[in-house]
């Protein structure tokens, strides 16, 4: 059963998510459309490179930095920010520093413990695919993304806070 | 005081209906215990020990008659018919259900009330002076910029799951800080620069808890429109760089401290150097958008120390003795700030019955414009009181035990729930407090003690701040059995401090006679009118060490 949302509906997904490797530098990258863990895309960058971008993604652990990746982000369809623990809210950072600090424009996926209640944060900072946990409903998990239709601050979905937009 | 707006009513709307489909799925088993926990704290719902325990958001204090009528409702209906004043200006409820928690959310959403991010691992309720707005002392009134915290912090996407709870405390009196801005996450200190611009002084890593610390200014002036910026590149260091591998080094000043304040700084303002020109500066035309609700009452021009005042204050001894202690000066000529103390003996400290909050909105209604200020020492401010009407104010709160003279004195004690109620406690706090206020009732001997915080906290949580009391006390556990340990010169205000551990704990029964054998060292060492935290100051722990451990002959 397909578990991913994308554009705020359930959709099969071709990707295949790499895990990280114990020795980054000797994984073997298959081909075909795969997100590469960041170590593995670091220590093999220059063949990576090589890749092409249609088949080629990254995804970052919770305690790794987006900045490593600015120069590179042409070379991905697909980022992706892992959550360990859905509790572990640093995945959030990194998506508002990916979008609004790098520009990356691109398919940005959360993945890991990804369940319904923090998906409406998770669109708000950026994120536009979501790989719901596999025990859960993604179908019923939909529903999170529209927990809320008004917002105060400002953020990736509404570059604007609420205080410059509101009307009397 | 702030007025909701069509926005605010629909995000506090849409919370109800989100937090009800939380609970019915938990319910449904949809939900496990681990993932429904965090999503309740955000909601302020605990398990506690005996029954669940809710917290209801007042923001930085401020509560109008309407609301206060709308808890005493809810405390009737779904509780036992009190609640609680916590030391972070907000409301518990001890004993309502988890199935009710909806309701009671949807009925405070009806006076614009909530109890979101009141716990959890989030930004919590922004705190201040509890004089703001009507204190001769401060540089401006803190309330609308802790308004426009609160909605910046409300629902923030990216620090919903920090590594641990955020507080935030605002000050805007140069010379005094009734709002503990040093033992917080963050202390914002309002400003004036040498062309009298206003601006914030930045503390960061300030708390109390297991290990607690004195905050570290880590900007001396930010422009007035940089505010929320800032705070995002601080909260953003954080969020990211925070430990979230043992909760017990999980805070802010942790971190601020193992990378030194210095380093701390710098990251922040190399974060805040990316994102200080976004969309998030404040404008002007917001700040004055968000003061136009705090503006001042229809104030009446009065003559100050009026005959219907002085003349009550020449007569009567005990409206005296509470007008010297429970009422400051107001900025305006003919009014007063009145402070009701809810530490009455033999009652919790902080605790308040449903027909006591009744009293109290008609006191608000009939005496200061129908609102009221809670503070983070559990009592309850009137902050526009007609001076000429005091006597009759008085007259009215006594019967209601709001009129116990000892504000700022040894038993105006603030104290946590303890092991009576919370499940974290290591020990009892409330009758430690009831020990101590039962001592020392003699008034006369209170007054001529002085100010003396005196805080109790039944865990190295520190709920009753004892870290910042004079005199300190903590309930530890040893062996099963509840011991209390004693710590001395502990300070809040601009002069914060940490207190100092007296030595071994005690037990429950001693710990009047304890206190008493302190404060007699404080009584036979100070110079003239000195305060008990100056002598301490002056002559050290040893001689309380020496007194109090003494061999008996």
């Amino acid at each position: 059963m397909p578990n991913l949302i994308k554009n705020a509906a359930v959709v099969a997904d071709d990707w295949t998510v790499l895990d990280k490797a114990e020795a980054p530098a000797e994984q073997v990258v298959p081909t075909g459309k795969v997100i590469i863990p960041l170590s593995t895309w670091l220590a093999q960058r220059e063949q990576l490179l090589a890749r092409a971008p249609e088949q080629t993604g990254v995804w970052l652990d919770s305690d790794e930095e987006p900045d490593t990746i600015g120069a590179d982000l042409s070379h991905f369809s697909v980022i992706a920010v892992n959550f360990p623990k859905f509790a572990d809210g640093r995945g959030y950072s990194i998506a508002r520093i990916l979008r609004e600090q790098l520009h990356y424009a691109g398919e940005l996926r959360a993945i890991g413990d990804v369940l319904m209640d923090q998906l409406f944060f998770m669109k708000r900072c950026g994120f536009d695919a979501f790989a719901v946990r596999a025990d859960r409903d993604a179908e019923k998990a939909l529903a999170g993304l529209a927990d809320f239709s008004v917002t105060y601050q400002a953020s990736v979905d509404q570059p604007e806070p609420l205080f410059r937009r509101r009307m009397h | 005081m702030y007025r909701y707006d069509d926005y605010d009513r629909q995000i506090i709307k849409e919370r109800v209906k989100q937090f009800q489909g939380q609970t019915d799925r938990f319910f449904a088993g949809e939900l496990s215990n681990e993932e429904f926990l965090p999503l309740r704290l955000q909601n302020g719902l605990y398990v506690q020990r005996l029954a669940p325990m809710l917290r209801i958001c007042i923001p930085y204090g401020m509560l109008s008659s309407a609301q206060l009528r709308k808890l005493s409702e809810v405390t009737r209906k779904y509780d036992k018919g009190y609640a609680h004043f916590t030391t972070r200006q907000n409301l518990q409820l001890n004993w309502p259900s988890i199935e009710d928690s909806p309701k009671i959310l949807a009925e405070l959403a009806e006076v614009e009330m909530h109890a979101v991010q009141t716990s959890g691992n989030c930004i919590r309720n922004t705190t201040t002076d509890q004089f703001a707005g009507v204190t001769p002392e401060e540089i401006v009134d803190p309330r609308p910029y802790c308004e426009i915290i609160r909605q910046w912090s409300t629902f923030h996407p990216e620090f919903a799951f920090l590594p641990r709870k955020f507080k935030i405390a605002v000050n805007s009196c140069p010379d005094s800080d009734r709002a503990a801005i040093q033992v917080h996450d963050i202390g914002i200190q309002i400003v004036k620069d040498a062309a009298g611009e206003i601006g914030y002084k930045v503390l960061a890593g300030g708390g109390l808890g297991r290990t607690p610390m004195i905050g570290s200014v880590i900007r001396e002036f930010l422009p007035e429109l940089d505010l929320l910026t800032y705070l995002e590149a601080i909260l953003r260091v954080y969020n990211r760089y925070g430990r979230r591998d043992n909760k017990y080094k999980a805070r802010i000043k942790i971190l601020v401290k193992a990378m030194s304040p210095e380093a701390f700084a710098e990251k922040v303002e190399a974060e805040w150097e990316r994102i200080k020109d976004s969309p998030s500066k404040l404008t002007l035309a917001e700040i004055e958008r968000i003061k136009s609700f705090f503006t001042e009452p229809a104030y009446l021009a009065l003559e100050d120390q009026p005959a219907a005042l002085t003349d009550r204050l020449a007569e009567n001894k005990f409206f005296n003795n509470w007008h010297h202690r429970n009422v400051a000066q107001h900025k305006k000529p003919g009014y007063a700030i009145v402070t009701l103390t809810l530490k009455k003996l033999g009652v919790p400290p902080g605790n308040i019955t449903d027909k006591q909050m009744d009293r109290l909105a008609e006191l608000a209604d009939q005496y200061s414009f129908g609102e009221m200020r809670i503070t983070h020492e559990q009592n309850v401010v009137l902050a526009d009181v007609e001076q000429g009407k005091l006597f009759e104010l008085w007259e009215a709160i006594k019967s209601l035990g709001f009129a116990t003279p000892n504000l700022g004195t040894l038993t105006d004690i603030i104290c946590c729930p303890g092991g009576d109620y919370c499940s974290l406690a290591n020990a009892k706090s409330i009758p430690v407090a009831e020990a101590i206020q039962e001592r020392f009732d003699n008034l006369d001997y209170l007054y001529d003690l002085g100010n003396i915080d005196l805080n109790i906290s039944g865990c190295m949580n520190a709920c009753g701040h004892h870290h910042v009391g004079a005199i300190g006390v903590l309930g530890v556990d040893k062996k099963g059995e509840e011991w209390y340990q004693i710590s001395l010169g502990g300070a809040s205000g601009q002069d914060a401090s940490l207190g100092q551990i007296l030595g071994p704990s005690f037990a429950r029964e001693q710990m009047a006679d304890v206190i008493e054998k302190i404060l007699d060292v404080y009584v036979s060492s100070r110079n003239d009118d000195e305060l008990f935290i100056d002598t301490f100051r002056r002559v050290g722990i040893t001689p309380f060490k020496e007194r109090v451990y003494a061999k008996p002959n």
